[in-house]
Parts: C-alpha cells; sequence; structure tokens
C-alpha cells in the first residue's frame, strides 16, 4: 500500500503543476519536457551512469580478485573474509562519515598519505569538480567488492575441481586456469551481480548526498539527488514526480531487457 | 608431490613458505583496507583528538570526553528513535513477512498468482524512486486521513511490508513437508495452533536470515527518516551525524561517537548472524 499509492501518485502530479493553497493545474507533458530538456537532467543522467558503470565494472573486478584469494573453508578464511565484508553492512551514512575524514584535501589526509607513497600529488578529491565523482566512486567499489566477493564465493563452490587438475596437467598456469575454467562456470553469477548492480546505480543517492551533495558546481549530481532537491528544496513537485517516473521507467526496461537477454541464452 | 588444487590459484594448498608469507601479507592488507577505516572510527570516539584530518588504529590519550559532550547533543535520543523504528518495524516487518509467506506457500487461493506478482513487484519499487509522492501520502494517509509527518510512525510504517524477506520466507516455507500440518489436523489442532506450533518452529533459520536482512535494511535507512523528520527531535541517529559534522562546536570526536553507536549495532547482528547471513546472501543470488 505505501508502494502502490505513491506509485499512483507520482503519476497523477508529474502531470500537473503543483500550488499549494491553489490547487492542482493540470499541464500535459510539460514537467517532462522541462526535466529532460534542462541541463541539469541531462548533466545527472550522465553521471548516474558515469558512476553506475565504473562502480560495477570496479566493485566486480575487485570483488573477483578478493574471491580468488579468499576463496575456500579454513576458519581463518571465514575470519578473513568477515572482516572485509563489515562495509557491506555498516550504515551509509556512517561510511560517509569515515570517507569525508579519509578525503580531507591537505597533504596530511590519509588518501593524500597514500597517495604520496606512491609519489603522486595531493587531491582535492570530493572538494574539485574534476576529482568529485570518481572520489564517490571509490567508496563504492569499496563498499561493492566485499559484497560481490561473498556472492562469487559461492559462485565458486560449483566449480569443478577437477577441471583444475586437469588444465595443470596440460600445462596451463594460474592465469589460463582463471581465463578458461573458473569465468565460463561463473558467467550466471556474474549476471546476477550486473543485474543487481545496475538497478542499484540508477537509484544512488546517500553516498552522493552526503559526499558531495552533488557538488562542486553540479560535478556530481546524479539523477536521484536532483529529484530530492527539485521537490524537497526547490518545491517543483511535479518536475520532481515527472523524474520519479522516468527513473521508475527506465529501472523497469532495464529489468525487462536483462530477462529477456537471459531467457534467450538459456 | 601431490598437489590438489582446491581453487584456481591453489592457494590454500600451496606449501611453499614465501607464498604462505605473502598470503599472509594480502590478508592483512585486505582487512585493514576494509575493516580498518570502521575500526577508526571507534577508536576515534574514546580518543580526544581534534585534528579533523586524523584518524588512527590506535587511541591517542584515550578518554570518555567525547561520550559525555555527545550527551550534551541528545546523542541518546537519536539512539532511542533509531531504536524504536528498528525494534517495531523489525518486529512488524517478520510478522509481516511470516503471515504473507504462509499465505503465498501453503494456501491455495484465487489470485495468488497476482499477490506473488505483486510481491515481487515491490522489488522493484525502491524507497528512492518513491520519496517524492511518499512524502505527499504520508502526509495524509489515504483513507484514515492523519499526518505521519515528522512522527516516528511515518518511518516505521512503510518499512512494514518488505518484498524480499516475504520471499525469503515463501521459499523456505514450500520446503516444510505437508505431512507434518496435516498430522497436527489430525491430532485437532487448529489452524492458529498450527501455525504457532508446528509450522513456525521449523522455520526457526529462516527468521533469523530475514531478521538480520530485516534490521541491516532498517537500521540503514536514510531518505526515508530524511523526508519524514522535519524537527530534528525526530531525527534518526543516521540523520544526526550530518547536524553533528555541522555543528562548529563540536569537534570530530563527537561525530565519531555518533558513528559508533550507528555503527555497533548492525556490526553486532551481522557478526551474531554472520554464516546463516552470508549463506543467505550467497544462495539467493546463485539460485536466482
Amino acid at each position: 500500500m505505501f508502494k502502490f499509492i505513491p506509485m499512483g501518485e507520482a503519476v497523477m502530479t508529474s502531470f500537473q503543476n503543483v500550488r499549494p493553497f491553489l490547487g492542482n493545474q493540470w499541464v500535459g507533458l510539460d514537467n517532462y519536457n522541462a526535466l529532460v530538456s534542462s541541463d541539469d537532467f541531462q548533466g545527472a543522467v550522465w553521471h548516474t551512469l558515469l558512476l553506475g558503470v565504473g562502480q560495477t565494472a570496479g566493485s566486480l573486478l575487485l570483488g573477483f580478485v578478493l574471491a580468488l584469494l579468499l576463496e575456500g573453508q579454513a576458519k581463518r578464511l571465514w575470519f578473513v573474509r568477515s572482516a572485509a565484508f563489515l562495509p557491506v553492512v555498516a550504515p551509509m551514512a556512517v561510511i560517509a562519515e569515515v570517507w569525508r575524514i579519509i578525503y580531507h584535501p591537505t597533504g596530511d589526509g590519509i588518501a593524500n598519505q597514500v597517495l604520496s607513497w606512491i609519489a603522486l600529488e595531493p587531491s582535492q578529491w570530493i572538494n574539485s569538480p574534476d576529482s568529485s565523482l570518481i572520489s564517490v566512486m571509490l567508496v563504492g567499489i569499496w563498499r561493492g567488492a566485499p559484497y560481490d566477493m561473498i556472492i562469487i564465493v559461492a559462485g565458486l563452490v560449483s566449480v569443478d575441481k577437477s577441471l583444475y587438475e586437469a588444465s595443470a596437467l596440460d600445462g596451463a598456469g594460474p592465469l589460463r586456469r582463471i581465463l578458461y575454467v573458473t569465468l565460463p562456470a561463473l558467467r550466471p553469477v556474474i549476471a546476477i551481480l550486473l543485474t543487481l548492480a545496475a538497478i542499484r546505480g540508477m537509484r544512488v543517492f546517500t553516498e552522493v548526498f552526503l559526499l558531495t551533495n552533488g557538488g562542486p558546481n553540479g560535478s556530481s549530481e546524479v539523477v536521484m539527488t536532483l529529484i530530492y532537491k527539485l521537490g524537497f528544496e526547490r518545491n517543483q513537485l511535479g518536475i520532481a514526480a515527472a523524474g520519479s517516473v522516468l527513473l521508475f521507467a527506465a529501472t523497469v526496461a532495464l529489468t525487462l531487457l536483462i530477462q529477456l537477454s537471459r531467457r534467450r541464452k538459456a | 608431490m601431490s598437489t590438489s588444487f582446491d581453487s584456481a590459484l591453489s592457494l590454500g594448498t600451496n606449501n611453499k613458505p614465501w607464498i604462505k608469507a605473502i598470503n599472509y601479507c594480502l590478508w592483512v592488507l585486505i582487512i585493514v583496507v576494509f575493516a580498518g577505516p570502521l575500526v577508526a572510527i571507534i577508536v576515534g570516539a574514546f580518543s580526544t583528538n581534534r585534528d579533523p584530518s586524523s584518524l588512527s588504529l590506535i587511541p591517542q590519550q584515550p578518554s570518555l570526553e567525547n561520550f559525555s559532550t555527545a550527551l550534551d547533543r541528545s546523542v541518546m535520543l537519536y539512539l532511542g528513535n533509531s531504536l524504536v523504528v528498528v525494534g517495531i518495524g523489525l518486529l512488524f516487518q517478520m510478522l509481516v513477512s511470516v503471515f504473507a509467506a504462509y499465505a503465498l506457500a501453503r494456501k491455495k487461493f484465487r489470485g495468488r498468482g497476482i499477490a506473488m506478482l505483486l510481491v515481487l513487484a515491490t522489488l522493484m519499487l525502491p524507497e528512492e524512486i518513491l520519496a517524492i509522492p511518499l512524502s505527499r501520502v504520508l502526509s495524509d494517509v489515504p483513507f484514515i486521513g492523519v499526518n505521519l509527518i515528522n512522527t516516528l510512525a511515518g518511518m516505521i510504517v512503510p518499512v512494514i511490508a518488505w518484498g524480499f524477506s516475504i520471499l525469503v520466507m515463501t521459499e523456505f516455507m514450500k520446503e516444510v513437508p505437508m505431512e507434518l500440518e496435516e498430522a497436527a489436523k489430525i491430532d485437532g489442532a487448529g489452524e492458529l495452533r498450527t501455525f504457532f506450533s508446528v509450522i513456525l518452529p521449523t522455520c526457526t533459520p529462516a527468521l533469523g536470515v530475514i531478521g538480520v536482512f530485516g534490521f541491516t535494511m532498517i537500521w540503514d535507512q536514510y531518505l526515508l527518516p530524511l523526508i519524514v523528520a522535519s524537527d530534528s527531535n525526530m531525527f534518526t541517529l543516521p540523520l544526526a551525524l550530518r547536524s553533528l559534522r555541522a555543528d562548529p562546536e563540536v569537534g570530530l570526536g563527537v561525530v565519531l561517537v555518533g558513528a559508533t553507536l550507528a555503527l555497533l549495532p548492525s556490526v553486532i547482528a551481522f557478526l551474531c548472524f554472520q554464516k546463516s547471513f552470508m549463506r543467505g546472501l550467497a544462495s539467493g543470488a546463485v539460485k536466482g
């Protein structure tokens, strides 16, 4: 009830000019036009896509490497995996606060110290339009990789171990074993992770809101932070609702697309 | 020499000492990178450190000063709000999941397919997308006409029905053999009696899973409290962190106290149920 009524409400509102106390006005597709043609929205869509793709690819890659390193049933592997998994269960608000400290833009900020070890100039991180989106992306990768790791580790259980031995007898090194045995066996797991990440990526909100709030200069504005601002700060509820409806349509379209492509393969 | 391949890299079974050493170094690195920042929060909450850029794994000048300042900033109120929301929200969420799953898994009724589809559809309708319209619906709840904005109830009601835990529970209940139920019926137990003393006890492992998932999900809520709480008296702990940070009179340490209080419950819940948590996560994903 608290899902479907708001959805209906959103569709209604998106066709109206919402005026408190004066009553709403039917404006047809004006809200959609205003939204889609605005530079803010186009930029936000672009940033959302960049962030989603970067985070998904980054966490999948890092998660895969972690899974290979931490695969197995031994007790100490369980321990390392659990420790690495903590970012996934920690509340996003807490993570955002700690990363704001890590990203402190002076030379003695932690992230800048790490840069100095590998002889790089200190960065402004979330405070500069050039690096804000990448900084948010890194946090997303850091939080997403352990999640991907756990699911890949579970998928690795189903890999036929005798294939490793067979390929080793044929003279294949570790890299080839990964490429020709491990990866093909993990294909369904990776497909699911991609689906989940794509849907999650479209509605990214809390980390952007808390880390950069879309700034500086709109350099990291994503669709959800823009909708939030339109709705709650600028009071343009109709346009914000139009944004929600578009986002919802995009999510459904993406989900169906992935489902279809999976069914065709099967 | 016999090498058995447990994994692609065959790390676990390799006995060469230098490979073992590299392995241990990598593990330590992984723990520091992923768990380190979170440990540093807790350590920082106990230090009297005023430098806004430093976090350390080793406590410096340990003290409880931050905690007493945090008390003055009504951290307890925020913690209380969070606990009320997660306590009542989780209780109702689990009740709804159990009953919905019972109906979906074990009853044959008209429209069951549609009901299942609706549950699946809610999974595609996340709070983020609904934020704007949800805030309008909460300010004037249909049929009842009450305003839930700026009340804890406004944060509780929307989390009560959660498609994810209904689905997990439904899958589990399908596995419970029908014979159990029939046996109870023959012994003369009524519908409710059967449910509570036969079906529910067999579902305890699944209850643990949806409990810990639900807890983490409600505890991590941000956008929902953000749109519901217009007054700082209603802030939950995650929301309060932002205003604590913006407060020029409190130092970093006090923010870290808040962060510690927000962090610990989910970490403890995870550590207590980690096996079933990770298995639930993994089996759901790999099966689907």
